[in-house]
């Protein structure tokens, strides 16, 4: 059996940050595996600006921001199949995968990385009822058709949920001659940013129905209209609200799932909130040697971050192969919990192996509501240590903490860390 | 007197501005809770800008459209005059990050680069 | 002239091509839809119901209990699904016990093999996540699942390989009675055909009606289901079934042949006879008798629904399979009020009528008949060496289109090629899974449409869903 260092599974943002990062600490046996025909993943139809403030302090289009990556990967060699798919990781670190060429190909790794991405949720899990007409496409699929293929999926549109990839699409479909009726949002403020609602629909008069659904669906063969109500605060439609909307499309964009099949099959722990794998400091999984990051940990907000913290996973095989790998688990040295309460909903990592942390670690959380002036808090057990007042949080942004290794050691019988949000 | 409804798009809290101008003079400017708020909503109702992002048709590559942007900020109305000058342009594979699709797009001095890389097939 | 027109090509139209294909017959199956199994067949229970409910002496009784047996002989002939993984009839009220010794008295009367009760603690070992409530059971090891479209499609294929013409997108709008023939109107043109078969589902009493004074009347009765995600295929092994009802078996929990789990089927009769949508008084009802279903041990996730389809049920007043020649109309064949358990039955009714059309007709034997059918493969179910094999013979098998089941291309492009072979995308779902995974087609669409232009040679503007005005796109960009 062929065996490499690092295997990488999935070949977009977070897989060639990895990927660069292992490499950067010297791992020379790499190989990213990738579904696709290209790397950069899902950045190759996001083709709107606004990726890479943070990374390269400009604003860039999701493919010129893949693209960056793609070229500092192949300036260091790294190798990569694409067209292959993982169809199997074994918890032993044996990755099965499959292509034209080469059928299916079994390689040994020292240290896998997870870096998969997410989908979106389907119509089926939101429960529509109505009929099931050709026209009706997640966000997702309708930009892929429209950016890489060029293909209209219609012209008369409606869309439910107010995601980034809904808001995004709005605009597209708008430039492309279709007519975007309305968004539709069940939630009472929406999932995306700001600047999209203002500069993807405000700028084209699209109106954005918050607290709204779609409650049927009508055409038996292609789409030809649906009904939108208004939601009370249990989500529930409230009759004789309904709105009829004459339409040929409906996209969705009613939410993203970290795709974690793979990660079950190699017997992975799963954060139930995330749906995404339960880390530590490190971003390494339950299994020794697996790590995790990118949408397939948890979905993020912006693909910067996605960079970043897969740099930090690639980085870390990188070390988990010199120092650790072949030799007994340490157990013995301190585990901290990270506990996500009052507010947040999750925190990524959940435990930090305080041996195995730099002198500093960011923990990002998202919140379960829109807050305006409170307080991210951080106790230590019992302790409040820290106390940061923002103007306001939202479901759709991360938020984060900044850990010092330095204040964690001299804290005294520290155990558990966590992460809330407070009014006061 | 006329007032302009905006909603600042530097973070989640998107504040409510409402501009009060008159004979195209700003006169006042509320709502905003940051500087940062300020200075957008300024811009915004003296010369809004965009960067437009789109598809340009390909002959002979590997994918049927090549994406597109505007190289810098564009003023915001004349997004659909660009959109239309755009619209017959098809280019031939290969095409690079960077190449000029369009100049001076709808004499907006700003030319239209591709943003992906498209192979020759 | 045709022998023999088939209306109906849904389980027991194709049954029937496919039996009466044993004799030299010139005949056609004409199907409104663009595919087999796209009215009563599509959406149902799928399951291979073993006889114990049915009025015993009724046809019903008799066309179950032998349509079972031969469910799954046809299977190994035939090469599609099949999986006898019992069913249950749960008892959870000691004061209800009575119904299951009638049940069982039933089954046996109707000649149901080896049914008997299971008491709590047998019944709780079979089936670990049965609600503790559970008194007793009726366990009838004959029971079943199947997939109604690839019953549907094997019959269909084999019915072809063996010179059965089929007519798709093509609608009968009358049927005139001539002088010992009939002609068969469509909106693709008239056939004549000595015989008629009546299997047109909902659509049996129009048909029917054409040709007979004696009026027939079938009610579409809609039943809703809820498909659950794979992670819950295994929670029953068993189909699991409430006591009856006077609407029917009630709502089941299940797995399906695929490994998915369903809860369902609710039951309402309603006017439209295309009414195939779902609504959201029901789905919350089922979503609400599911989570907090009396039968299982804890409260069904409901976050693991992925989605939610309704189907209709050809129900006639008396509760009867109608397999006849029609009093009034020599030559014209009912097989009609084929509803639950009209899946199982189906090769039952078919062997019965094809016996009732030889009386009349005594077509010759066909020695060419070829009796096997070698189905899909699916990648999936084969071993290492035999995966490699495949995709060292046909790259296309090494090429994953479809991310959640594990489609490959070579998987679509032969469910295209083949006889009567996939022209939409939901005929390349149902003959192969493609996107009836997690993700319902999000990531696959686009390349399967792909696939599709290439193979079917015609533009990606051209793909249906589900054939005629079902078109996935609208036009290419920048176009006007």
């Amino acid at each position: 059996m062929k065996s490499y260092d690092v295997i990488i599974v999935g070949g977009g943002p977070a897989g060639l940050a990895a990927a660069i990062a292992a490499k950067k600490e010297g791992i020379d046996s790499i190989l990213i595996i990738e579904r696709d025909n290209q790397l950069g993943g899902i950045l190759n139809q996001c083709i709107h600006n606004g990726f890479g403030l943070h990374t390269f302090k400009e604003e860039l289009t999701g493919p010129e921001y893949a693209s960056r990556f793609i070229d500092q990967a192949a300036e260091l060699n790294i190798e990569y199949k694409l067209h292959t798919m993982v169809c199997d990781i074994s918890k032993e670190k044996v990755v099965t995968a499959m292509n034209r060429e080469e059928g299916i190909v079994m390689y040994q790794a020292k240290a896998v990385v997870l870096a998969m991405g997410c989908r979106e949720r389907p119509r089926g899990a939101l429960n529509i009822p109505g009929y099931r007409p050709a026209g009706i496409y997640s966000a997702g699929t309708a930009q892929r058709l429209v950016n890489m293929e060029g293909f209209m999926p219609g012209k008369k549109v409606v869309i439910l949920g107010s995601g980034d990839i809904g808001l995004i699409m709005a605009r597209r479909m708008t430039f492309e001659g279709a007519d975007v009726q309305v968004v539709a949002e069940v939630m009472p403020y929406s999932g995306g940013l700001k600047r999209n609602i203002v500069q993807c629909l405000d700028d084209y008069d699209i109106p954005l129905k918050l607290s709204h659904t779609v409650i049927d669906i009508e055409g038996k063969d292609r789409l030809t209209g649906v009904t939108i109500a208004e939601v009370g605060p249990d989500r529930k439609p409230i009759p004789g609200t309904e709105v009829h909307y004459d339409c040929d499309t409906l996209l969705l964009s009613v939410g993203l799932i970290p795709e974690n099949e793979l990660s079950k099959q190699a017997e992975v722990e799963m954060n139930p909130v995330t749906n995404g794998p339960l880390v530590d400091e490190s971003l390494e999984t339950n299994i020794d040697g697996v790590f995790a990051c990118g949408n397939v940990l948890h979905v993020h907000d912006l693909v910067d971050y996605v960079s970043e913290e897969a740099g930090l996973a690639g980085k870390n095989a990188a070390r988990y192969i010199k120092e650790r790998y072949g030799k007994e688990e340490d157990k013995s040295g301190k585990v901290i919990d990270i506990k996500a309460v009052d507010g947040a909903r999750y925190t990524v990592p959940t435990t930090i192996h305080l041996d195995n942390m730099d002198d500093m670690l960011t923990v990002r959380f998202r919140v379960g509501n829109v807050f305006k002036n409170s307080y991210i808090s951080v106790y230590f057990n019992d302790e409040r240590v820290q106390h940061r007042k923002k103007q306001v949080m939202a479901p759709g942004e991360m938020e984060q903490i900044i850990l010092k290794k330095k204040a964690l050691t001299e804290f005294e019988g520290l155990e558990t860390i966590t992460v809330k949000i407070e009014e006061e | 007197m006329e007032k302009r409804e905006l909603t600042c798009i530097g973070c989640p809290l998107g504040c409510q501005i409402t501009v009060t101008m008159d004979n195209g003079e700003i006169t006042d400017v509320a709502g905003y809770t940051c500087p940062r708020g300020e200075k957008y909503a300024r811009e915004e109702v003296t010369n809004p800008t965009r960067v437009v992002t789109s598809i340009v048709r390909v002959n002979g590559g590997n994918l049927a459209a090549v994406s597109v942007k505007t190289e810098n900020v564009i003023p915001k109305d004349k997004i659909f005059d660009i959109l239309a000058e755009i619209k017959p342009v098809v280019v031939k594979a290969p095409v690079k990050i960077g190449d000029v699709i369009v100049e001076n797009v709808a004499d907006t001095g700003v030319n239209v680069i591709a943003t992906k890389n498209i192979e020759a097939v | 002239m045709y022998d023999i027109i088939v209306i109906g090509a849904g389980v027991t139209g194709t049954c029937i091509a496919r039996e009466l294909s044993k004799y030299q017959v010139k005949m056609c199956v004409i199907d409104k839809a663009d595919d087999v199994a796209s009215g009563t067949s599509k959406a149902n229970s799928g399951i291979v119901h073993a006889g114990y409910d049915c009025k015993p002496g009724t046809l019903m009784a008799k066309l179950n209990v032998r349509g079972n047996e031969l469910l799954y002989q046809l299977a190994e002939e035939l090469d599609f699904p099949i999986k006898k993984n019992g069913s249950l009839i749960v008892c959870t009220v000691e004061s209800e016990r009575g119904k299951l010794d009638q049940l069982l008295a039933q089954a046996d009367a109707n000649g149901v093999p080896d049914a008997r009760i299971v008491e709590r603690e047998e019944l709780l070992s079979m089936e670990p996540n049965l609600t503790p409530n559970a008194v007793a059971a009726l366990y009838v090891p004959t029971g079943g699942i199947i997939c109604p479209f690839n019953l549907a499609i094997a019959m269909g294929e084999n019915a072809a390989v063996n010179g059965c013409e089929f007519k798709f997108e093509t609608e009968v709008q009358d049927i005139v009675k001539k002088d010992g023939y009939y002609e068969v109107v469509t909106d693709k043109g008239t056939f004549e055909a000595k015989g008629v078969v009546n299997a047109a589902g909902v659509y049996a009493d129009k048909m029917h009606n054409m040709v007979s004074e004696n009026k027939m009347t079938i009610v579409a009765r809609k039943g809703e289901y809820l498909l659950m995600d794979k992670e819950l295929g295994d929670y029953f092994s068993a189909t699991i079934f409430p006591l009856p009802g006077p609407m029917g078996k009630g709502v089941l929990t299940a797995p399906t042949i695929h490994g998915n789990m369903f809860v369902g089927p609710s039951a309402t009769d309603i006017e439209d006879k295309e009414g195939v949508n779902t609504t959201q008084d029901i789905i919350n009802d089922l979503v609400s008798k599911a989570s907090a279903s009396h039968l299982t041990k804890d409260r069904l996730p409901m976050g693991k629904v992925i989605t939610s389809f309704a189907g209709l049920r050809a129900h006639e007043a008396n509760h009867e399979f109608i397999v006849e020649e029609v009093a009034d109309a020599p030559g014209f064949f009912d097989a009609a009020g084929i509803e639950s358990p009209g899946l199982t039955s189906s090769p039952a009714i078919a062997e019965m009528l094809v016996g009732i059309i030889q009386e009349k007709y005594h077509f010759p034997v066909n020695e060419n008949f070829v009796a096997k059918r070698k189905g899909i493969v699916h990648m999936e179910d084969l071993t290492l060496e035999e995966k490699n094999a495949l995709i060292k013979e046909k790259p296309e098998y090494g090429s994953i289109v479809c991310r959640c089941e594990m489609v490959t291309e070579g998987e679509i492009m032969d469910a295209i090629n083949r006889p009567i072979g996939a022209k939409s995308l939901d005929g390349i779902k149902r003959r192969t899974r493609q996107g009836m995974g997690r993700c319902q087609a999000g990531f696959c669409t686009p390349r399967t449409m792909e696939i599709l232009s290439r193979e079917l040679g015609i533009p990606m503007t051209e793909i249906t869903k589900k054939g005629e005005g079902s078109n996935m796109l609208v036009g290419k960009i920048k176009e006007d």
